[in-house]
This record gives C-alpha cells, sequence and structure tokens, in this order.
C-alpha cells in the first residue's frame, strides 16, 4: 500500500517533468521559457523526492534525500535569477508592447 | 511504478536535449543544459532506488553542486570574455 502511494507520487512527478519542458518548447520568448523551466525544478523535485521519502521510511536515507531536495530547492532559483539578469545585460529583449 | 518512471525521465532528457539544440539564443541552451542537470540528479535517485542500491544518493548531492556552480561559471564566461583576473593578474605580479 505504501510502495503504491509512492509509486503514484514518483510517477507523478516524472509527468511534471515531461509538460514542464514541453511548456519550454512551446514559449515564444526566453523569459517566458525560463519561467515554465523553473515548474521542473520546484514541483517535478518535490513531488519524485517526496515519493522516494516515502519509500525510503525513517532512515539516514530520508535525511539525505531531504537534504538533496533543500539544496535544489535554494540554488535553481538563484540560477534562474542569475540567468534572467545575464540575459537583460546582454541586451535581450522580452516580447512586450513596451521596450525594457 | 519505479520502471515507468525511470523510462518518463529518459524521455524527458531527450526532450532536453532537442530543446538544447534548437534553441535560438545561447540563454536558451545554458537553460536547457542546467535542466538537463537537474533531471539527471532525479535520475540518479530513482535508478538507484530502482536497483535497491540507495548509495547513490551521495553522487546525486555531488551532481546537483557540480551543476549549478557550472551553470553560473557559464554565464560569468559569458558575460566578461574570461573567468575572473586569471589572465591579467601576470602584468601587475612580478613573480
Amino acid at each position: 500500500m505504501v510502495n503504491i502511494i509512492a509509486g503514484i507520487l514518483v510517477v507523478l512527478g516524472a509527468l511534471i517533468v515531461i509538460i514542464g519542458l514541453i511548456g519550454v518548447y512551446r514559449m515564444p520568448d526566453f523569459f517566458t521559457r525560463l519561467h515554465a523551466a523553473s515548474v521542473v525544478d520546484t514541483l517535478g523535485t518535490m513531488l519524485i523526492f517526496a515519493g522516494l521519502i516515502i519509500l525510503a521510511g525513517f532512515s539516514l536515507i530520508s535525511v539525505k534525500l531531504l537534504l538533496i531536495l533543500l539544496f535544489i530547492l535554494f540554488t535553481t532559483p538563484t540560477a534562474a535569477h542569475a540567468l534572467a539578469k545575464s540575459a537583460l545585460h546582454g541586451k535581450l529583449q522580452p516580447v512586450l508592447k513596451e521596450k525594457v | 511504478m519505479l520502471e515507468l518512471a525511470t523510462a518518463l525521465i529518459l524521455l524527458s532528457m531527450l526532450l532536453a536535449l532537442v530543446s538544447a539544440i534548437i534553441g535560438k539564443t545561447v540563454y536558451d541552451k545554458i537553460l536547457a543544459v542546467n535542466i538537463f542537470g537537474t533531471i539527471t540528479v532525479l535520475f540518479i535517485a530513482i535508478f538507484g532506488f530502482m536497483t535497491e542500491r540507495p548509495e547513490f544518493l551521495d553522487i546525486a548531492m555531488v551532481y546537483a553542486l557540480i551543476n549549478f556552480v557550472t551553470t553560473i561559471a557559464i554565464l560569468k564566461f559569458f558575460e566578461y570574455g574570461d573567468m575572473g583576473r586569471s589572465s591579467r593578474l601576470s602584468e601587475d605580479v612580478d613573480i
């Protein structure tokens, strides 16, 4: 029973990853693509790791998984911010009605 | 269940690679490679649980660190042309 719940969470996380990447493929601009890609890093990672933590039980492995999850949650928005700032500095214009 | 998730994640790795190849600007490609690294971390974790060897999580943690540092270093390289003052330092010091 516990295995089935954990398996469903992991498969759901993998589906979220695919949905996020389809969004990256279909978006018209770089900044919207960056926004769609952050879905993969937060929701997909959290669902998959939640499923794996339920599968591992209460042991050292769950603590390691939690640490990896915390690190990914802290660093991927930082990398996205650095990408956006670097793109604006490199004079990449977003698709807007007015000029940035 | 885990085998199905592994197959889906491999498919998404292929999607990320295609998105890196057909990216129009360089920032699109850097974003796609960053996503590929995060998906690799997920794949290592799931694969470790699938083969009953959870010791793979140490590799996943190391690769998450490497992925983040590499993205920041590549962005710095594209903005400034070099990584830090390593090429300019030799003119100031006469060692």
